[in-house]
């Protein structure tokens, strides 16, 4: 179900409601908020220069750095008083990246929200347990409101306690499920060993995945433990920008389509920052129309994607974006190669003898890096040259995907760690080595 | 007659053996006798027990992997060459001997496990040979 009308706008009219909406945001953030008043000034644009959509290539970035530079509320364009809720990130370095909604701003977040739950799949029949952290963290609540909207029943069981997940899915005849996809692969296994299988026992038939990377490998995976027929799609957003809502996919899973009517994407060379032309790959760029709170312009989201303009055959006409291949600050640079750990999944992934959860350790040996992969064994074995020749076609398999010798570890089922948010598998020690 | 073996894979990991040993001990599962044979990486525990479908249901529940496999129990005259003397008559069968380890030894004979790719062929090999196979049990009433 297309939740709104204006999801199938065409292209024109689409645009013009961008260039309506760009023009009036640039305008209001020039005024009202100090730090993009003089980024602007220092670069020579004003708001009047911003004729077209094109023009929008003339302002300037906004980087993560800025919001913490400006923390708490340096980049809000509402007096304080106007804020109904406070969101702010995880933050492990430093202070944490707050965020801030005006009534008007829920009101958009929910809409949003409700658009990609429905291209998911989810109707008003829908039992949607979210298993995502409720609390400062968008994920939860985001979902949750849009969910609501559009009628679902919720069960916002947040994160841990996953035996008593398992019951209310049971009980309360859960048909979809809210999570990070490594945690819905937990939940999985912890049914299993209830012995619950969820493709039998469970009525979970939606799973909305959101917050981390989810690669057709995973998606594979999702389909082996929770059955062929589940419908799993991935949404994007970032709490910077409203938190979940900026894009999903819809049943087609070919690219995330992005409400445009709230957001501008652009995708740049992430080193030089010029804008790549339609269909390029790049860092991902996007500015907010319909923020009152935190309107944030051509906000650097470090994300690696590119742009899918061709119409979708759901009949949505709003752009797609591909299905993240890493984030620009995820990627390693090991012995001068480029890896994205989203590679290194694959690999793990495409292995029937190994378990979906894995480790990757980065050190420093000698003057050389060195790739360790933790992984861990799903097959029963007595044998050490079975052993030895499932470690080497993963090690083979690393080298022709990432060109990089990497050692293989195999441990024993369940001793990695599991993760309940996004998941964090690489372990960098390079910098305290 | 083919005996039970327990095998479990433990990464080279301080404390992981005695991990092993706890699970098997709480459930009262006994070790007649056992071989840890280990790379740099990871080792394989090859264990015969009074009880391994027991031993390997709790190892399993514990996280670990597991294996039960068909090994032969052999006893062998305690004089030198006895051993050669059966591992000929088992190859010359075309059966493949993959490992072995000793399991007791008295004055006058001794005990040795034995895994073989086809362990129901090698048992009767055994058998038309006059060689005296064991379950664990019976050994642990030696």
């Amino acid at each position: 179900m297309i939740w709104s009308e204006v999801e199938t706008y065409s292209r024109e009219k689409i645009e013009e409601i961008q260039l309506e909406r760009l023009k009036e945001t640039v305008n209001r953030v020039y005024n009202k908020v100090e730090p993009y008043r003089k980024k602007m000034d220092e670069m020579g644009v004003k708001p009047e220069d911003i004729k077209s959509l094109k023009d929008l290539a003339k302002l300037p970035f906004v980087t993560k750095q800025d919001l913490r530079d400006n923390y708490p509320f340096g980049l809000f364009a509402v007096d304080k008083d106007k804020l109904v809720r406070i969101h702010a990130s995880s933050g492990t370095t430093g202070k944490p990246t707050v965020v801030g909604y005006t009534q008007g701003d829920l009101e958009t977040w929910t809409e949003c929200v409700s658009r990609i739950a429905c291209m998911g799949g989810a109707t008003s029949k829908d039992v949607a347990q979210i298993c995502f952290g409720y609390g400062m963290f968008t994920g939860a609540l985001g979902l949750h409101y849009g969910l609501e909207n559009i009628g679902a029943t919720i069960v916002p069981s947040s994160t841990g306690n996953s035996e008593k997940q398992i019951m209310y899915m049971q009980d309360f005849e859960t048909s979809l499920l809210v999570a990070t996809p490594s945690y819905a692969l937990r939940l999985a296994e912890v049914a299993r060993s209830m012995g619950i299988d969820p493709k039998k026992d469970l009525k979970v038939k939606i799973g909305l995945v959101g917050s981390e990377l989810l690669t057709e490998a995973m998606r594979e995976e999702m389909h082996k433990y929770w059955g062929e027929d589940m419908l799993v799609t991935s949404n994007y957003g970032m709490s910077e920008l409203m938190g979940p809502g900026v894009s999903g996919e819809c049943e087609y899973l070919d690219g995330m389509h992005i409400n445009e009517d709230f957001f501008i994407p652009e995708i740049i060379n992430s080193e030089t920052g010029e804008v790549l032309p339609a269909g390029e790959k790049g860092e991902l760029v996007i500015t907010c129309i319909k923020k009152e709170g935190l309107p944030l312009i051509r906000y650097r989201t470090k994300d690696i994607t590119r742009l899918i303009y061709e119409p979708c055959k759901c009949g949505r006409t709003f752009v797609r974006m591909e299905n993240l291949s890493g984030r620009s600050d995820d990627m390693l640079k090991i012995r001068g190669v480029n890896v994205f750990p989203s590679q290194i999944e694959e690999v793990i992934l495409s292995f029937s003898e190994l378990g979906p959860h894995y480790e990757i350790i980065v050190e420093r040996e000698g003057y050389n890096d060195k790739l360790t992969v933790k992984v861990e064994l799903n097959v029963e074995t007595d044998s050490f040259s079975e052993l030895e020749r499932i470690a080497n076609s993963v090690k083979n398999k690393l080298r022709i995907i990432l060109g990089l010798d990497a050692k293989v570890s195999l441990v024993s089922p369940n001793t990695l760690q599991r993760f309940e948010g996004k998941a964090k598998r690489v372990k960098d020690l390079r910098g305290k080595q | 007659m083919t005996a039970k073996q327990l095998s479990v894979f433990i990464e080279n990991r301080k404390g992981r053996l005695s991990e092993v040993l706890d699970v098997l001990k709480e459930n009262g599962v006994s070790i007649i006798s056992l071989s840890l044979a280990d790379t740099t990486e990871y080792g394989l525990l090859r264990l015969i027990v009074n009880n391994p479908e027991q031993g390997r249901e709790q190892l399993a529940k514990a996280g670990f992997s597991t294996l039960l496999s068909d090994v032969l129990i052999i006893k062998i005259p305690h004089v030198a060459g006895s051993l050669q003397a059966i591992l000929k008559k088992i190859e010359k069968e075309d059966i493949n001997v993959e490992y072995l380890y000793g399991l007791s030894i008295e004055s006058e004979q001794a005990y040795v496990v034995l895994k073989a790719s086809d362990a129901q062929r090698t048992s009767k090999v055994l058998e038309e040979n006059g060689i005296e196979t064991l379950l664990p049990d019976q050994i642990a009433k030696l």
